[in-house]
């Protein structure tokens, strides 16, 4: 990662777009992890949802903050590539290669770096997909709980940055975009169980929003 | 700051210094009456500051500036505002065309082009916006589309940008109503005056309405709409901002005694029913607030909710009277 580029981008465009153009109603800002090793799992609705949660995760904890991201969207074009990981200082997993390669998880990446203190954004659902429309999680969250018990695993609903930019759209239209954070999920429990508390906590913070018709 | 006449100058200095006044009796007032919580009061005052403060530095760098706020507060008024009701996904291209239109209407105002300004978003967006949204061709809940997305920029934009318009107005040479003896010895311009005066009166007319509301108010006015709204704090609210405009009209604006007191009454029931209807809107999108951007206050729509029907209409009274 390119530490000073990566600031500057944040600080001189991320923020002020975050800020002025989009604007951040953030819920329970404080329950959000202070310092790593910490995993905040989120909904996927758009690009901009990893921007978001960096910015209000603040540029005093941007340089510890990882967004896991699929290896075969961001590592196929050479400038998509570089920004990727010099700049947003992604962790790249490859969606199509789910095996055990050379005895190492293919979510190995993502522990070493929670050895190294980082805050690691996660989207188990895995993909953009629908705007606004929860897909089903993958279960790899569950998996990253189980090796590592004592790191805290935040559940954060993000809500209208899928109207903002979704999937194969390239004109920005602005919207404030919603971030409510929930309690820290239960890590000693088995797979089954913990995937159970967090679909359910993801629709209890998801059932905060008001109305909202969609058609 | 040499369009601001030394009278409007002196204004804004009782501004600052009745915000300072009002500041410390809060702050003496948290510290004596500690059984009661006065928090929101606090966060009211803070937000007052943040308000009065950015809008005076805009006001008293330039017009230009002045309406480059203006622009800035609808743009964020009409984001709140389509955050807030539900739109269709098939419509994300004219609501990019709905935003553009805020830059474009604030130029207008710049610009004194009035024909342009007053028909622009009424009848020019009026037929581009469903014309638009047909041409996507998606027709399930065209109406509720197209009407809320028109409503929202009457309401945040069309609405607000009379207050931009009125920073660069002109007066005529043979104005219908009696002129201010004191206007005209240290400035020329008519127009920073005469927001100034609409903004000081919306906002007080809010705040005493707050105010007799809160010490004397019994039975509310709106009790489906706004359960807050009582007969006191309407009937107190409203006097008191006519007395002030009536008293502080001649001496930094172009208004005469009679015209200041017209003028006050317009904006008190005006800025009662923006409020009101403002309140009717939330109620139905079933939220509290249209944002948290002033803390004590909500959104930007929140704040500025009298100001959406005092905006126009004062603006039409004063070009009626004196253009």
């Amino acid at each position: 990662m390119n530490h000073f580029l990566r600031y500057l981008f944040f600080a001189l465009i991320v923020r002020p777009l975050m800020m002025v153009v989009l604007g951040t109603n953030v819920r329970r800002r404080e329950w959000l992890p202070e310092h790593g090793p910490a995993i905040i799992v989120a909904n996927h609705n758009s690009h901009l949802d990893a921007f978001a949660l960096m910015n209000i995760l603040g540029l005093h904890r941007l340089r510890h903050v990882r967004s896991v991201a699929a290896a075969d969207y961001f590592m196929t074009r050479p400038l998509r590539r570089w920004f990727a990981t010099r700049i947003v200082g992604i962790i790249p997993i490859d969606r199509n290669r789910v095996r055990r390669e050379d005895g190492k998880h293919p979510l190995q990446p993502v522990s070493d770096a929670l050895h190294e203190q980082c805050i690691i954004l996660l989207f188990p659902e895995g993909t953009r997909g629908e705007p606004e429309k929860m897909e089903a999680f993958q279960s790899g969250i569950a998996h990253l709980a189980k090796l590592h018990p004592d790191v805290p695993i935040v559940p954060v609903f993000m809500h209208g940055l899928g109207k903002a930019l979704p999937k194969g759209e390239s004109i920005l239209v602005p919207f404030f975009c919603d971030v409510f954070v929930g309690k820290p999920l239960p890590s000693k429990v088995d797979k089954k169980e913990f995937m159970k508390a967090l679909n359910d906590s993801m629709l209890q913070l998801a059932s905060e929003l008001p109305q909202q018709s969609w058609a | 700051m040499t369009h601001l006449g030394s009278e409007v100058r002196i204004a804004l200095l009782a501004i600052f210094v009745a915000l300072f006044v009002t500041t410390i009796g809060v702050f003496a007032a948290s510290r004596l009456l500690a059984q009661h919580d006065l928090s929101d009061l606090r966060h009211r005052v803070r937000s007052w500051w943040i308000i009065v403060g950015v809008f005076s530095l805009a006001f008293a760098w330039s017009t230009s500036a002045t309406i480059g706020f203006l622009c800035f507060v609808s743009f964020l008024a009409l984001k709140e505002f389509l955050s807030m009701t539900p739109t269709r996904r098939a419509d994300r291209r004219v609501l990019f065309y709905a935003y553009l239109a805020v830059p474009v209407q604030y130029s207008l105002a710049a610009a004194e082009w009035y024909g342009m300004f007053i028909m622009y978003i009424p009848v020019l967006m009026f037929i581009l916006i469903p014309t638009r949204m047909w041409m996507i061709g998606h027709t399930d809940g065209f109406l509720r589309a197209a009407g809320s997305l028109h409503w929202a920029l009457m309401i945040t934009v069309f609405s607000l940008s009379h207050a931009a318009y009125l920073t660069v107005f002109q007066p005529g040479t043979e104005p219908r109503l009696a002129t201010s003896q004191l206007f005209g010895q240290t400035s020329t311009e008519a127009g920073p005056g005469l927001l100034l005066f609409l903004m000081l009166i919306t906002a007080a007319n809010d705040i005493f309405q707050y105010a007799w509301g809160k010490s004397l108010g019994r039975h509310p006015i709106a009790p489906t709409v706004s359960p807050r709204k009582t007969d006191a704090g309407l009937i107190g609210g409203m006097a008191s901002a006519v007395v002030l405009a009536t008293i502080v009209g001649p001496a930094f604006t172009i208004l005469g005694t009679a015209a200041s007191f017209v003028a006050g009454l317009l904006i008190a029931v005006a800025g009662v029913a923006g409020d009101l209807c403002i309140s009717a809107l939330k109620r139905d999108l079933k939220i509290d607030n249209f944002g948290a951007t002033l803390p004590g206050h909500g959104g930007v729509l929140d704040r500025a909710d009298s100001l959406v029907f005092t905006a126009p209409l004062f603006f039409h009274f004063v070009r009626y009277g004196f253009g």
